[in-house]
């Protein structure tokens, strides 16, 4: 299962003051999607609002309309944690949780949705493990903390962490940011694989990154210095890449920003 | 260093060979303020074991000949007369009034400082979450003798219907028997009330500290999963908190066992004939209470030494208490980070 995700309008906010303004996008389902552009220009602020994180920091509130398939995740009527379960995310730095074993860890989200059978339990830390291609490395140790696992494993355990649950949407926050390049092959692999099942948005410093994954790019860029960020444009992949439309885009992927 | 949040950096530094860090590391130059500094440190730290050391030597020195000369058995006796040609006496009392006394204080107090260090960490608004700390740690201030006094004078006066209370319902089971004598402010129960009171700050400010360090990083991986505020607080907070809240627990229980003043204006001895009574509405005294109470009659040897073994049992008993804390500490530790 995936579901299309509609952003309309969106002005995000951290108190008074305006962090993002007036995106609007069209995220199909069983897509990669990434997000570039310089630092502090919104994109894992757009990002986190696409599950309502962003509304876990003081201050932090939208405007606008995000909605997943014709759902609109910000209606008054919509229970942030039910979102959260349906659209899942795996941080910058890899997070597991540090007092549980590797099992634990997978199963996480499983037992805050009440599953307690341990055979289903098992059968899909395993399902969930292998689609994180990190079961044939733990296999022999799940009973060992998550913590103890390499950089690299420890975010494919919290990919794994993020899939148990069968969201429809899967957001990722620079994964690879805090990895070397031969886990970020991994990850990358991992993520070319995950879009036949999840819809897949991701934000990434890493242009290169970007051009490897997605299927279509969206450029994020401050007007000015103290001015909210805002989308500058977003379409394929390819077109961006090879033909982008504004001249902004272009500098930025040629590295001649400014 | 572990004591804390059970993690420490140089946990997770190759040991090599399992040297103790201070040999492994190679960063002490030699000069004059590594040598006057790591001097300084490492003289503060020998001076404490040697402490605690000779405190433990004296205890026992001071204590074994009056222990030889007992004609009851130390541990199971009922009896305190440790004086003259016949000295019969036992902890059996004492042990009991200072462990029930100990236990109901950290009963009460453990889960509601966990509730309201996870209240000021977690729930409070910014603006409220400091001066209620602050109001918490004030507590801590507060001399025992006020805590006595206003256990006596003021609170004691209302313990007597929930002790009431307490025997309407469960009076069946022996140990919340309440018959009214003594009065209800002078039970072990109220004591413990009081105790709850006083180690309350202890176990609420290290809480606070441990819980305030919990990386936003897990507590957003709980969200993310779709976690209530609660259940992300029972996946992230308590997990990560628990080696702290137990050391917090620990300090606070150390304060219990040995908390003298407000413990002993508050219980009401026991009759010497009196029946040993499992019940904790009746009175009695702790090894520290005893030894406050019989504070000016101590003017033989062998009569001192008596009391001396009682305060050594009350040394050894913390002792216990703290290693098993440490041991189920470590046993975790691998999880801990």
């Amino acid at each position: 299962m995936a579901k299309r995700i509609d952003v309309k309008d969106l002005n995000i906010f951290y108190g008074d003051f305006k962090a993002v303004e007036g995106v609007s996008l069209t995220v199909e389902p069983r897509s990669v999607t990434a997000f570039i552009g310089p630092s502090g220009c919104g994109k894992s602020t757009v990002l986190r609002t696409l599950n309502r994180m962003h509304e876990v920091i003081p201050g932090g509130r939208v405007e606008g309309k995000v909605a997943l398939d014709d759902q609109d995740l910000y209606a008054p009527s919509m229970d942030p944690v039910a979102v959260r379960r349906t659209v899942g995310m795996v941080f910058q730095r890899p997070n597991p949780f540090p007092t549980m074993s590797i099992r634990d860890n997978v199963a996480a989200g499983l037992k805050l949705n009440g599953l307690k059978n341990k055979k289903q339990l098992d059968e899909v830390v395993e399902k969930s493990l292998k689609g994180a291609n990190l079961w044939n490395e733990v296999k022999d140790r799940l009973d060992k903390p998550g913590a103890g696992l390499s950089g690299g494993q420890q975010q494919r355990l919290c990919i794994a962490r993020a899939i148990a649950v069968d969201p429809q949407v899967l957001l990722m926050d620079e994964p690879c940011s805090a990895l070397d390049p031969i886990s970020t092959l991994a990850i990358e692999d991992l993520i070319n694989e995950l879009k036949s099942q999840f819809t897949v948005v991701i934000v990434t410093h890493n242009m290169q990154q970007a051009a490897r994954v997605s299927d279509q790019t969206a450029f994020f860029n401050l007007k000015a210095t103290g001015q909210p960020g805002r989308l500058v444009e977003v379409d394929d992949t390819q077109k961006i890449f090879s033909n982008p439309t504004e001249k902004a885009t272009e500098d930025y992927i040629s590295g001649r920003f400014g | 260093m572990s004591s804390i949040t059970g993690h420490s950096a140089i946990d997770e530094l190759p040991s090599g060979d399992g040297r103790p860090p201070l040999d492994a590391d190679k960063a002490g130059t030699g000069r004059l303020g590594d040598r006057i500094f790591g001097g300084l440190a490492t003289g503060s730290g020998i001076f404490v074991i040697v402490l605690v050391s000779l405190v433990g030597v004296f205890l026992v020195i001071q204590a074994v000949p009056s222990l030889l000369n007992n004609n009851a058995n130390f541990l199971t006796s009922r009896e305190w007369v440790p004086s003259g040609a016949d000295p019969r006496f036992g902890i059996v009392d004492l042990l009991w009034a200072t462990v029930i006394t100990s236990i109901l204080a950290m009963a009460i107090a453990v889960p509601l400082g966990v509730s309201v260090a996870l209240f000021i960490t977690q729930y409070a608004p910014a603006w409220l979450s400091k001066p209620a700390a602050t109001l918490v740690d004030l507590l801590a201030a507060v001399p025992s003798i006020v805590y006595g006094f206003w256990g006596l004078s003021v609170a004691g006066q209302y313990f007597d219907s929930v002790a009431k209370a307490i025997d309407a319902v469960l009076g069946w089971i022996p140990v919340f028997e309440f018959n009214g004598s003594p009065i209800a402010k002078s039970t072990l129960a109220f004591a413990g009330v009081i105790l709850a009171i006083m180690i309350l700050p202890i176990v609420t400010a290290i809480s606070r500290e441990v819980f305030a360090q919990v990386p936003t990083a897990h507590k957003e991986a709980a969200l993310a999963l779709g976690a209530t505020k609660w259940e992300m607080i029972r996946t992230a907070v308590l997990p990560f908190g628990k080696p702290g809240v137990i050391s917090a627990a620990m300090l606070g229980l150390g304060r219990a066992l040995g908390e003298t003043l407000a413990v002993t204006m508050l219980l009401s001895a026991l009759n010497a004939s009196a029946a040993f009574s499992l019940s904790i509405f009746g009175g009695g005294e702790t090894f520290a209470s005893r030894i406050a109470n019989d504070a000016g009659e101590f003017d033989s040897a062998q009569k001192t030494g008596a009391y001396i073994a009682a305060g050594l049992v009350l040394f050894i008993l913390t002792f216990i208490v703290n290693a098993a804390a440490r041991v189920v500490i470590e046993r975790r530790k691998a999880f801990s980070e």
